[in-house]
Order: structure tokens, then sequence, then C-alpha cells
């Protein structure tokens, strides 16, 4: 196994230092025969974690597979990705998880950590085998129906309950479906002036508000996905001062992006939950910083060309996002490498109880590592992206910083930018 | 001029009063005994319908036709499009056929935006899903400046369903951008609570038709539909037709030279009284009329004819 010395690096916020990769695990000592990586000027984070992606295998490689979007993921800096349930067939046995974490093996650029569906089908009806996903070699930890709320609250107190047995975790889509029929945007003066049937905030406030009672109720845990307005950020500031365990994400795209973009009607920019306002762009971020959102979540969700190129009413939600993350939120956050760190790698590797990633790249640990260049700017460029599929809503925008290494467990995936295979 | 009619937005005060000087110079056409012009020979409008609609199709199917224009109906029935074509793929159909113009009409907000994506020709649009309607407009002012010989300081009751309706929204712009006063009259379920910083700041919204009624110069209704009640935006069709419903007694609150308007189709004894409707203050049937000399107004300003 090769060896690595990343010369003049700076470990997050720390003063620079060279720092060596020894049969893939963080050493004081580099043998003479490491490959020597100048990294001056350069900056490494441990390496990112995303809890929320959409790798469409099995049902949908015509958007994504397991394998390319690994790729996007390790190009983003990503050591680990957990895969959304959402597939055909549903990721809701341990027959169709131990597929997803075997392919994500083989690919072997990221880990490919499944995620369960709640529910049997995403069907809200039934409680699928949570258990036996649990003990498969999959191992997991976090069920979600996402992109579907777990709306039935009696399912949903059952969900939080039963998780308890293995210290699983739910994370919920928080969307009141009867508040959302045929929504289509945030419900809004746009929304208004468009004509789009509106999403209104409420519908994802009441669900946060319902879910992280139950959860206090039974004592378990709740992660709430992509949370996207100021209404939802004070109820979670609520309840976590009272002490419920309850964890929440937001996506790049809600910290810097508005409903004021629809009026293109062109879908790139249909997400659910919709791109809101600039008051909720800001609560959002003001909450990343504070830590009453705990971690930045891609929700990369890859559609092929002919599911956003038509009207925006009959285009499927979602926006991909591995690639642009870092970026994004070094726009947004600026150069606060610490933060990011917690945010993007050490939160999320916390809240999912995955060891090895998410660490403090202290000698001995796993040298999973994120190498990023933050002088460099970039301008996206769609037909440049690993993802399979094309939906990126920055399409011309430029972004700060560069992706130049990513390393799992002291093999790149990434060098000089470029996937190493 | 500008190149597509997506919405009533698309225009500024010069070219609506433009556009309504020309569809009365097409008006005073309609009176001739050879109502046709040779001004759009040689060029090809297709009028492109997702959505059945018999009275708009023909309206521009006759504005085009009075101009000369070669006409084009594709409708999507028992087309390319049931059978799964995208609106990309028929919009590039319509491209290669040289289309100089398409008139969209699409259940789907925002279609006509994304159609001039992908053509070359203009695009007008004629009805998008809950979004706008702006031809309607144009005929609706046009009726109100030929009836009451202004549009600066009038003042204009649109009532009804503005949640859904895209003639509404049409209007309000429209008729703002000419002077007009605009009121959205409904129930709460069934006017957006942001209408007015969504559409234009100087409009107002009641909730009570009667003391709205005195003030007004024009009184547009708006069709609701009943499966509305299935979702509970009011509660049966007799309470809404006993809140908001235009009766008799209604018109009688009206000032005596004000006028009633309503887009149709109409459900009589839902929205408006059959002794309303048929009253001589009624302008429905000229509405129709109307039509035609706007669009072709739009059609020959669109299509670069000369004034």
């Amino acid at each position: 196994m090769t060896s690595y010395l990343l010369r003049g690096v700076s470990v997050a916020a720390a003063p620079a230092r060279d720092l060596a990769i020894v049969d893939g695990r963080i050493s004081d000592e580099a043998p003479s025969d490491a490959q020597i990586i100048d990294a001056s000027g350069l900056v490494a984070l441990p390496g990112l974690v995303d809890l929320h992606t959409h790798l469409r295998e099995p049902g949908r490689e015509d958007a994504e597979t397991v394998e390319t979007g690994s790729r996007a993921a390790a190009l983003g800096g990503y050591t680990a990705v957990f895969a959304m349930a959402n597939t055909s067939p549903v990721a809701d046995t341990a027959g169709v998880v131990e597929q997803v974490w075997r392919l994500g093996r083989e690919a072997g650029l990221v880990d490919v950590q499944p995620i369960g569906a709640v529910t049997v089908g995403l069907a809200g009806k039934q409680l699928a085998e949570l258990g036996a996903m649990a003990t498969s070699a999959a191992g997991v930890r976090i069920f979600s129906d996402d992109g579907h709320c777990v709306a039935d609250p009696r399912l949903m107190r059952r969900a939080l309950e039963y998780v308890k047995a293995f210290d699983g975790i739910i994370a919920q889509h928080a969307e009141e479906p009867r508040l959302t029929e045929g929504a289509q945007m945030h419900e809004g003066e746009v929304s208004t002036r468009l004509g789009l049937t509106g999403w209104p905030a409420v519908a994802e406030e009441a669900i946060i508000a319902r879910d992280v009672l139950l959860t206090e109720h039974v004592g378990s845990r709740l992660h709430v996905c992509h949370v996207s307005t100021a209404g939802s950020v004070e109820v979670l500031r609520q309840a976590k001062a009272r002490g419920v365990r309850v964890t929440a994400e937001v996506t790049p795209h809600h910290l810097l992006l508005t409903d004021e973009l629809a009026a293109s009607y062109d879908p790139v920019y249909k997400v659910n939950p919709p791109l809101r306002t600039a008051k909720d762009v800001h609560a959002l971020r003001e909450a990343l910083v504070e830590g009453v959102i705990d971690i930045v979540a891609t929700d990369h969700a890859p559609h092929a060309v002919e599911d956003k190129e038509c009207e925006w009413a009959y285009a499927r939600p979602g926006m991909v996002g591995l690639e642009t993350a870092l970026p994004v939120v070094l726009s947004v956050l600026g150069e606060q490498w610490d933060l990011i760190a917690e945010r993007m790698s050490r939160a999320p590797a916390r809240i999912a109880g995955l060891t090895g990633h998410g660490t403090g790249l202290a000698v001995g640990d796993p040298a999973n590592i994120t190498l990023v260049d933050p002088s460099a700017r970039r301008v996206v460029d769609p037909s440049e992206l690993a993802s399979r599929s094309r939906n990126t809503p920055y399409a011309g925008t430029t972004l700060p910083g560069r992706i130049v290494a990513t390393f799992l467990r002291g093999e790149p995936t990434v060098l000089d930018g470029k996937a190493v295979k | 001029m500008i190149k597509h009619l997506r919405s009533a937005a698309d225009l500024d005060a010069a070219t609506a009063t433009l556009i309504l000087d020309t569809a009365g110079e097409m008006a005073a056409l309609a009176g001739r005994e050879v109502k046709k012009l040779p001004t759009l020979r040689g060029r090809t409008v297709v009028n492109l319908f997702y959505e059945d609609s018999t009275r708009t199709r023909i309206s521009f199917e006759a504005a085009a036709k009075r101009l000369s224009a070669d006409v084009i109906n594709f409708s999507a029935k028992g087309s390319s499009v049931s059978k799964g074509e995208s609106l990309k793929d028929t919009a590039l159909t319509l491209q290669a056929m040289g289309a100089d113009a398409v008139v969209i009409r699409h259940p789907a907000s925002g279609a006509p935006h994304r159609l001039a994506a992908w053509v070359d020709g203009s695009v007008v649009n004629a009805g998008d899903g809950t979004h706008e309607h702006p031809t309607q407009a144009l005929l609706d002012a046009y009726t109100m400046r030929s009836r009451l010989g202004r549009l600066d300081g009038l003042r204009v009751a649109i009532v009804g369903d503005v949640l859904h309706s895209r003639v509404a929204r049409s209007n309000v712009l429209l008729l703002t951008t000419l002077g007009a006063q605009v009121t959205l009259v409904g129930p709460p379920t069934l006017i957006p609570v942001d209408i007015a910083a969504a559409l234009s700041p100087s409009t107002k919204v009641s909730y009570d038709l009667d003391s709205v009624l005195p003030d007004m110069d024009v009184v547009m209704m708006l069709r609701v539909q009943t499966e509305r009640m299935q979702d509970s935006y009011f509660p049966s069709a007799r309470e809404y037709s006993r809140r908001y419903g235009l009766d008799l007694a209604r018109m009688r609150k009206m000032p005596e030279h004000a006028i009633v308007m309503h887009p149709g189709p109409m459900n009589r004894g839902m929205e408006i009284a059959p002794e309303v409707a048929d009253s001589s203050r009624s302008t429905i049937v000229e509405q129709v009329a109307n039509g035609v000399s706007a669009r072709m107004a739009v059609l020959y300003l669109l299509l670069g004819g000369k004034a």
C-alpha cells in the first residue's frame, strides 16, 4: 500500500504541518518511499459524510448508479454516503440493503451505507422489517421513507419506539401530505404570481412539531431531513432546549437559492421541499452556525434529462448536489474550516454511529481525508459532472474551493481533482 | 414590439394601448362585407391546444384567418401528444414545419415559457394552468374601454375563485398597467393572502361583495367550479351563490352606468343569475366578439404587421 506525505497542509483551522498516511492510517512519520504531495495552501478535512444521497440503483440506473454516484461523491470530497431507500424495488428488506451495500463495496470509492425504508414499499401502512435490515451485513441504523412523510402519527410513534432496540434513528421527510396535495413550489408571493400550487411552510413545521413531541414521549431519536423554513428552525430550537434527542440537516441549495428562481419555470429549480424565501435562507444559515441545525446533507437527487426537460408541473423534484456541496457551503460560511468539518463530517458520522469517519485526523485514525484548495474558483459546467445526471441548479455559477484529493482509508479516490478510478 | 405574449406583465402601458387601438381598427373591419386582410398571407399560425377549449381556439382561428394566415390546429387528443410525445419534441416538430407563431393552451402553468425556449417563432399564451390568459385580459380591457370610454381610474371588481383563475391574474396585471383600480372579491379560501404583493401593490381585497358593489364601474364574475366544494374551499354551491353570486338585487346596488362581465363559460344560477347575464348591462356576448378583434391585433403586431 502506497504511503503519502501531505506536505504543508493545514488541518481544518490549524497551522500548516506535514501529514503522513501509512497503511491506511494517519501517521506522524512517513517512510522514505512515501509519495509526496505538495499541500501548501491546502486544507485537510476529515472525509465528508453525506446522510442524504439518492443513488437510484436499483431501478433508475439511467439517472445514477451506485458507482457513478460514488464517483461524484468522491469528487465532492465525500468518503461516506447514506443511500436513501426510495429505489425500485424499495430498500425495505435485508436483501435490497445488502445489494446496495455490496455494490458500494465493489465500486470502492466511498463507503455506501444504505438507509432502510420505515414502511413497506414507502407506503406508510406497515413497518418494514427494520430489525432484519439492522442485523444484515449492511448494518442499517438510519431508517427513512424519504420522498414520503411517515404521516400516520401512530405508525411514526411505533417506528420511533421500535428502533430503540438497536439504537436506530428515524429520519423524517417532514411534509404533511394533506397540506401539499398538488404542490409545486413554496407557497407565497411567487407561487401566487406564477399560478403554481403552493407548498406551505406549515406543512413541514407541523410534522416536525408533532415528531419532536412523539420522540420525547417515547424517548427515542429523530433526525429531520432537509429543513427548509424559518419556522422549522424555531420548532427545533425549542425542542433542543428541552433536551429532545433530535438532529436536523439542511441542504446546500436551501442555504443559497430562493423561490424567485421558479419564475423561469425551469424545473431544474424544482425540488422537494421547495426553495423558500430569502428570510428562510437567512434563518437556516444562522441555525447552521448556531448548531440548531446539526449538519449539511446534499439530498443529491439525480434525474434523467426527460424528467426535467418538460413542463414544471410534470418534472420530478430534485437536484444533484454531491459535487457542489462543499463549494456552496464554503461560499455561505466562508473559511470556517472547523465548523465545516463539524457540520459536513464529524456530526453526520456521529449521528449515524459511523466509526472511522468524521475523526479529528489524529495519529492512528483511519485516513479518510479530503484535501481542499480554498483559493480555487470554478464555474459549474453540468457536462463535466461525474454524476450520470445533469440537473444542477448551479450551471454557470462561479463557486469557491476545489477538491484536490480524497483518501478513503489511505487509498486516493481523487488525486489532482480527478477520480482515480 | 415584443416577440412573445406569455404574460400580461410582458405589456407596458404603451404596448397595451397600441394593441387595444389596433383591436379597434380590426373591429371596424368586422362590419365590412369582406372581413379579410391580406397582412399575414404566407405566414403560419399553429393553435396548439392541450386542453379542450372550443371558444378560445375558434376565436384564435378566426383571428388568424381574417389576417390571411395559414392556420394549423394541433390538438393534443388523437395526436402524437396522446402517444406520450413531450412538449419539447412537439415544439421541435412545429419549428421544423416553420410555424411563425404558436398559440398554446396548456393545463400546466408556465408551459408557454418553456415552449418559447424551444421555438424561434412567437409564442402566444392562450391560457396556461392557473397562471395567465393575457388575450382574455386584452379583450376585457377593450370591452371596458368601448363601453365606458376609458381605463384610467376605472374601478373594477373581479369576483370569485381568484386563486385558480388565470383570467384574474392577467386582468389584475393589465388593468393596473393601464391605470384601473382593481378590487378582488371572494371567500378568503379563494383569494391568496399575498395577491397584492404578488401582482400589483395597488390591488385591494374584500370578502364582502355587497359593500364593494356601489363603488364599481365594472363587476367581472369568474367561473366557480363546483368541484372546489369537495375540496372545502366553500361549504356548498348555494352558500357560495348567496354570498358571492351576482343576482338582480345585487346588480341594483351597482351604479347606473356600471357593467357586468364574465369570461365564460358561465354557471348560470351559481356565480351569476340568468337575469343578470342576459341584462343590457352584461357585456358577455360582446366580449366574445371583441375576442376576435383583440387576438387579430396581437397576431398582427407580434408577427410584425405594419399599422
